[in-house]
Order: C-alpha cells, then structure tokens, then sequence
C-alpha cells in the first residue's frame, strides 16, 4: 500500500489550479467555500425567478406544475444547504482562525476535505436535473409523497443521497471549528473575551454535530424504503409517515438556528466596529446564543401543529416557541443599546446590519404569531409561512451575510467594495426584499396556498403576486450590482491597509491580504476588543501605529498542500453515486476512499522537506 | 477517521488552550455525534415497537441465549484493547501486537456471530422488508455492525503498524483515540443487547396499545 500511496508526489505548488485544488490553508478554503456558495445562490435565485414569472399573473401556463414543483424544491433545498450554511462555512474558515489568533484550523486537511464533500455533495443534489428528474416534493419532503409509488423518478434519491454527503461535510467541517475554537485560542482569549462570531460559530458547529445525525438517519431510512423495500415511512407497512416528520424537524429546529445565529455573530461584530463603542451587554448576548441553541432542540413540533399531536402537546410547543423568543429579542434590545449614544458611521456593512435588525424583528414578529397553535391553524403551507421565513433568511441571514462580505471583504482582497455601489445594492436589495416578500403576509392570510404553480383570476391574488414579481426584478438588479461592484473593486489598487474601519478584532491588526502564516507572532490577548486596546495604548504612547512584531517567517511551519482530501470526498461522493445507478459504482467508490484515507494517514501533515 | 492512523511525525508537545490534544478533543465530540446517530436508530426500533402487521415477531426468532455469548465477546474485547494500550504505553512491542490482534479478533467473533444471526432470521422469513421489527432491528444492529467492522479495519492497520515497529509511547494517543471509539461501539452494543433483546426480545405480535 505504500508504494501505492507513494506514487502521487506531494504537491508544492503554491499558485495554478493545482494550488488550489491541494489546498490546505483555511483562508484559501474559505475563498472556495465562499464562491461555489454564491454562484449556488445566484443558480437557487434563478429558480424564484422562474417561480415569480409563473405566479406574476393568474392561471399562468409558463411553466407545467411538475417544473414548478421541481423549482420550489431546489429553489428551498439549494437556498438552505448550498448557500446560507456553505457561506456562513466561508465566514467560519475565513475568519476563526484569524480572530482567535491563530494559524489555521485545528485539522487542515480535514477542513479541505469538507469542502470537496460539500462541491460534490452539491453536484450530485442537483445531478437530477441532467435527466430531468429533480427533486419535486418540497424541501422537507414529506412522507409519504416521496416514497416509490408516489414519487417514482431518481429524484428523491438524489436529494437523500446528495443531502447525506452535505451533511457528511458539514459535520466534518464543524468538529474542526469546535476543537479549533476551543483549543486554538491565542494567549489570554479566555472563553468570554471571544469575538461574539466566534461565539457563535461555536454555538451552530456543536448544533450541526449533534443535530444532522437525526436527519442521517431520516435519510437513510427514507433511501432504504425507495430502494431496499423497508416501509420505516409507508402506513402500507404499518410505518408512520409523522416519524419523519418528527426526524425532520428535531433535525429542522435546530437548522433554522444554524442559519441565523451566525449572521447574527457578523453583527454583533459590525455594530461596535460602527458605533464606536463596546458591545453593549456582551454575556447577555453570549448567554442568549447559548439558551437559543439549547431550546432549539425543544420546540420542533411548532412544524407540526396541524397534524393533529394533540392539546397537550400543542400547548407545551407554543410554550416553548414563545420562550425562545425571549433570548432572541434580548439580543435584539443589545444590538440596539450598542448602537444608542454611539458615533454611528453610516458605512455599507452598518447599513446591512442595521437592514438585517430591522428585518429580522418583523420575521420574528410572524414567527410569534405562528408559535400560537389555533393561528397557526390558519396560516399552515399559505404564503404567510413563505413571507416568514423569508424576513428571517433573506432579511436576517442574507442581509448579515452581505454585511460580513462588505466588512471582512477588504481583509482579504485588500481592496474595499466601492461605498456608491454598496449603498445602493443595499437600497435595492431592501426595497425589493420587502416589495417582494410583504404581500405575502396578505395573500397569505387570505389563504393562497404555498408550493401551487397558479390560482384562480376570482381569488384575488393577482395584484399582490403581481407587486411580488415586480420587488423580485429590484433584487435581480441588486444582485447585479453587487457583482458589478465587486469586479470594479477587484481591479483597483489595494487600498483597504490593514485596519479600514478602526475595528477592534485582532484580525486587523495583520496586513490585507493576511500571510499564509496569518501571524508572524501570536498576539497576547489583553482583553475582549483586543485590538482596540492595543491601539489605544499605542497612542498614549504617542506612537503612530503598534509596534510590528519581528520574527524570522523561516522558523513558521505550515500544512503543507494534499491531494488525499480530494480523493477521498470523490470517493465518497460514488458510494452514494452508486446507490443511484450501478452499486458496483459504490464498491469502486469505496474503493477510492479506501485508498485515500491510507495515503491520508501515511502521509505528515507538513512535508519532510520543509522542515 | 484517518489521521488517527497517522504515525506522530513531530515529536514535540502541541501546545493547545484546554491542554487536551486536538484529536482527543476532536473524538470525543465526535462520539457526542455518533450518539445521536445511534439515539436515533433506537428511537425508530422503540417507537416502532409492537407495531408490525404481521410476524415474525421478536418473540419467535430473536435468541437471547445466542447472542448473550457474542455479547459476552465483545465485552471482553474491551479488556484486550485496555491491554492493548497499556502494552503501548510500556512499549512492550510483542504486548502491542498480541492484544491488538486478539481484540480485532473477537470483535471478529461478534461479526460472525452477527453474520449467523442475520441469515438464520432470513431463513425464517425475516428480513428488512418483512414488517416494522424487521426494518428497525436490520438497520439498528446492522450500522452497529458496520461501526464494530470499521473498528476491525483500524485495529488491523494499528496491527500492520505494529508489525513495522511504528507504534510504541510516542503515539499511543494513536491507540488511546482506537480505543475510544472501540469502547464506545461496545457500550452502544450494551444498550442495544438490553433493548431488543432482554427487553423488547419477547414481544409477540402488534401491541393492543399500538396505533
């Protein structure tokens, strides 16, 4: 075997393709991460777009209902596995490592190896396209429409099996961040001087570890009634359809909170760096993030009010949403304490954090009304539910994203995003989310029903899905100029330096872009806004900037590049491939998995010849 | 879980905040995870307890008897991996491989126990498809399987290591992370034993209360 394994030379490469695709380094991952995340975002938009143009006008025959259907599906399914959670993994790599100061993640290779799962896992999900058989049962997919007799094409089966291999690599990725977070932390980073975002990070990675087993098994169970004649969903076996309903959701609940509490970590970063003053109330917020992610696991059955659980259990889930309000709008009245009496700057990220609060209140509004059991009766699978969740991803996470991208951007590309152009998506962006997302709360209540390609010219809903369509083109230019202004920053001289809004996190205090090495020398963390404090004291010392620290980079060993990660998530990705068309496939995958996990292991993490 | 086969190249300490090895800290959150996989698998067996429309039911098939010995195994299998890393950390090298090879060995012996198992219940016409019980205990016990079989591959390439004269004090954290894992798929199995067997192992037929 190792003369098997010793036939692939160790990649040296720093630059070309091959660097990138060997690439170990957490910063480079993030990069990664983060583009296939947003291309990923524009492909799920143009989804919408074809959903917004069926339902512009009434009784539409643009499309067929299985073509809608197939459209909600991914639209959904790509939104929250390929682009709101991939782009927060590119915050997590970008940044973690850099804010605790440190000088990669914990295991490297490890973190290269969940982004090739997460390419291919994505490839696969949306495979059925190629045959025109995409997943077309909802993104939560209910039993039993996706079992065999009722959904008889591939698609289901790339769906559970493109979902088991995303959650394979965000498991991985997120046993990283945890050991990473805990056990990488710079000199004097005690556990409450942590960055807010690193707060979180901490807090949606050990959500992910402990709630995408419970979906595995869901998907393993539903793979296994499709194609092994198991009936663990099918009420013709005696199964119980509610099972999955019931592994959805434990899994489900706790998703909705790894969706959001990471961009609210962004924030709670961008509104001190902004209003010029401390975090205001700082362990309320950590506790808030803490009591959310324990009480996430507690309220799953919000889903599930109308499938008839009982008053027993209705009332104590109503409890239960109703109290996990409590921590979120304490987080809420800090963000806003942060901002009161503060020197605001008004600065694209600013405006995107401050978008992303007001937003964010208005979905959680709706989100109380629907935590009311007899309400919620009411707005059960109607468009209110679709304008809900909406303000809370796209208004909350998307909006926080997009703050973190115009703030940490500079740090690295060097470059900061053209302030004209960021105001201005941020405008369009806002506009066009509530021109299309607030007459939703109305045809909703008025009973249209979400995931139906069309309705009737008597029922009214013309109007309102016409103003939906129209705030769609004003995001469609939104996104366009977001593009437009990240290619004309990507030209332009480097002018961001290394600190361009005077922000506190010690991931300013290195140059834009940060060296391989992040710090030449690992700072001594002095308390929670470190860099703040540094600079402070520089200036009572009358010096311009800190004083650099002096270190021979030589004696610096980093990981060094491997192709084992990637060979590994390729065979992966064909043992459930296989599952799908020949299973002599998942042996050869196996196979190939087999043989990378040996040169895996036979292989040092930094090469011999660098020592 | 490959870099636990990695032999440690850099001898020098690793300096971490909680003063625990990244690996270590790593497998026990990852076992947290596995927990869950498994609390979801016996979750489905539970729920779906007494709810097959039709037999076999535990109660005509299931052999306590039988698999109280393969039990028996794997328990001890626990013993000889204990062994296995104090011979590693005495770098008592015929130690290393005497226990490493014997506890791959009786986790054999459970496989094959299990192999047995599974073909006797499918000549007595049950198999995943059959009813509830049938799905629910296959899929249970068999991921068990898969994780006691994985355990064997590892403790065989430690073996293979061992052969070579690659493991000794200066990786035993190599063994110790094996170890974990191996302790935890057998105390998996004792919750397993004692709920479809001991337990749930005498039921017959759908449970009035069922529905």
């Amino acid at each position: 075997m190792a003369t098997l394994t010793g036939v692939l030379a160790r990649p040296t490469s720093h630059t070309g393709v091959w660097s990138w695709i060997t690439t170990v380094d957490h910063k480079r991952i993030g990069i990664l991460y983060g583009f296939t995340s947003f291309f990923m975002l524009l492909v799920a938009g143009a989804e919408a777009g074809v959903m917004r143009a069926q339902l512009a006008t009434a009784e539409s025959d643009l499309v067929s209902p299985y073509v809608f259907n197939q459209m909600f599906t991914m639209h959904a399914t790509a939104m929250v596995f390929n682009v709101i959670m991939p782009l927060s993994a590119s915050f997590f790599n970008l940044i973690v490592p850099l804010a605790i100061g440190a000088r990669d993640v914990a295991f490297p290779r490890l973190n290269a190896l969940s982004y090739w799962l997460f390419l291919f896992g994505t490839l696969l999900l949306h495979a059925g396209f190629l045959q025109n058989q995409a997943p077309d049962a909802g993104w939560f997919s209910y039993a039993s429409l996706t079992e065999k007799p009722y959904s008889a094409n591939a698609g289901m089966d790339f769906w559970s099996l493109g979902l088991l291999v995303l959650g394979t690599s965000s498991v991985a990725a997120a046993l990283n961040f945890v050991v990473t977070i805990i056990n990488m932390r710079a000199p004097g980073m005690s556990l409450m001087r942590m960055p807010v975002f690193i707060w979180m990070t901490l807090i949606t990675s050990i959500l992910l570890i402990l709630a995408f087993p419970v979906i595995t098994v869901g998907l393993i169970e539903l793979t296994m009634d499709r194609n092994f004649g198991t009936h663990f969903f099918m009420p013709q076996g005696g199964g119980d359809p509610l099972l999955w309903q019931h592994l959805f959701w434990v899994f489900g609940h706790p998703e909705v909170y790894i969706l959001i509490l990471p961009p609210m970590g962004v924030v709670s970063e961008i509104l001190p760096t902004f209003s010029k003053k401390p975090l205001f109330g700082y362990p309320f917020i950590i506790w808030s993030g803490i009591t959310i992610g324990v009480m996430s696991w507690a309220v799953w059955s919000h889903h599930m009010f109308t499938v008839g659980l009982g008053p027993v259990a209705n009332s104590v889930f109503t409890i239960t949403t109703m109290l996990i309000a409590v921590p979120t709008g304490v987080k809420i009245f800090n963000w806003i304490g942060t901002m009161w009496g503060g020197a605001i700057e008004f600065k694209t990220p600013m405006l995107f954090s401050i978008g992303f609060i007001a937003l964010f209140i208005i979905g959680g509004l709706s989100g109380i009304s629907h935590a009311v059991a007899p309400a919620d009766n009411q707005q059960q699978d109607t468009y209110y539910i679709v304008a809900h969740i909406h303000y809370v991803l796209f208004g909350g996470s998307i909006f926080g994203i997009f703050a973190g991208i115009y703030y940490w951007g500079p740090k690295f590309t060097g470059r900061i995003l053209g302030e004209g152009l960021g105001k201005l998506h941020f405008w369009l962006l806002f506009i066009g989310m509530n021109l299309t997302f607030f007459p939703m709360h109305y045809v909703g209540l008025n009973g249209m029903p979400r995931r139906t390609f069309t309705y009737t010219d008597e029922s009214g809903f013309q109007l309102l899905n016409s103003l939906s369509s129209l705030g769609y083109i004003v995001l469609f230019i939104a996104f366009v100029i977001f593009i437009i202004n990240f290619l004309r920053s990507s030209k332009k001289e480097p002018d961001a330096g290394h600190d361009p809004w005077d922000a506190p996190g010690i991931e300013w205090s290195i140059s834009s872009p940060p060296p391989e090495y992040n710090f030449a020398e690992i700072p001594q963390v002095e308390g929670r806004d470190h860099y703040w404090i540094v600079k402070e004291k520089a200036r009572e010392a009358g010096q311009e900037s800190p004083a650099e620290a002096h270190v021979d980079i030589r004696t610096i060993h980093m990981p060094s590049p491997s192709y084992w990660p990637i060979i590994i998530a390729f065979g992966v990705t064909w043992i459930a491939g296989g599952l799908l068309t020949h299973y002599a496939l998942s042996f050869v995958g196996g196979a190939i998995a087999f043989i990378g996990v040996i040169g895996w292991g036979n292989e040092p993490a930094t090469a011999e010849s660098e020592h | 879980m490959a870099h636990a086969v990695e032999p440690a190249h850099h001898t020098e300490v690793e300096h971490t905040t909680t003063g625990l090895n990244h690996r270590k800290l790593m497998m026990w959150v990852f076992l947290g995870s596995d927990c869950m996989f498994f609390g979801t698998l016996i979750a489905t067996y539970m729920v779906y307890r007494g709810q097959s429309l039709n037999g076999p039911y535990p109660i005509d098939i299931i052999n306590v008897p039988i698999t109280t010995i393969s039990t028996f195994v794997l328990l001890c299998s626990s013993f000889s991996m204990v062994q296995a890393l104090a011979a590693t950390n005495a770098n008592d090298q015929r130690g290393i491989r005497l226990w490493l090879l014997a506890t791959a060995f009786l986790g054999a012996i459970f496989i094959g126990f299990q192999v047995v198992e599974f073909n006797q219940f499918k000549n007595e016409g049950l198999t995943l498809g059959t009813n509830l019980f049938g799905a629910s205990f296959f899929t249970l016990t068999g991921f068990h399987g898969a994780h006691v079989t994985l355990g064997i591959i590892w403790l065989l390439a430690m073996y293979i290591l061992a052969l070579k004269g690659r493991v000794g004090p200066s990786t035993s954290l190599d063994i110790e992370l094996l170890g974990l894992y191996w302790h935890f798929v057998d105390i998996v199995w004792i919750v397993i034993f004692t709920l479809l067997y001991l337990i749930a192992g005498f039921d017959a037929g759908p449970s009035p209360a069922g529905g």
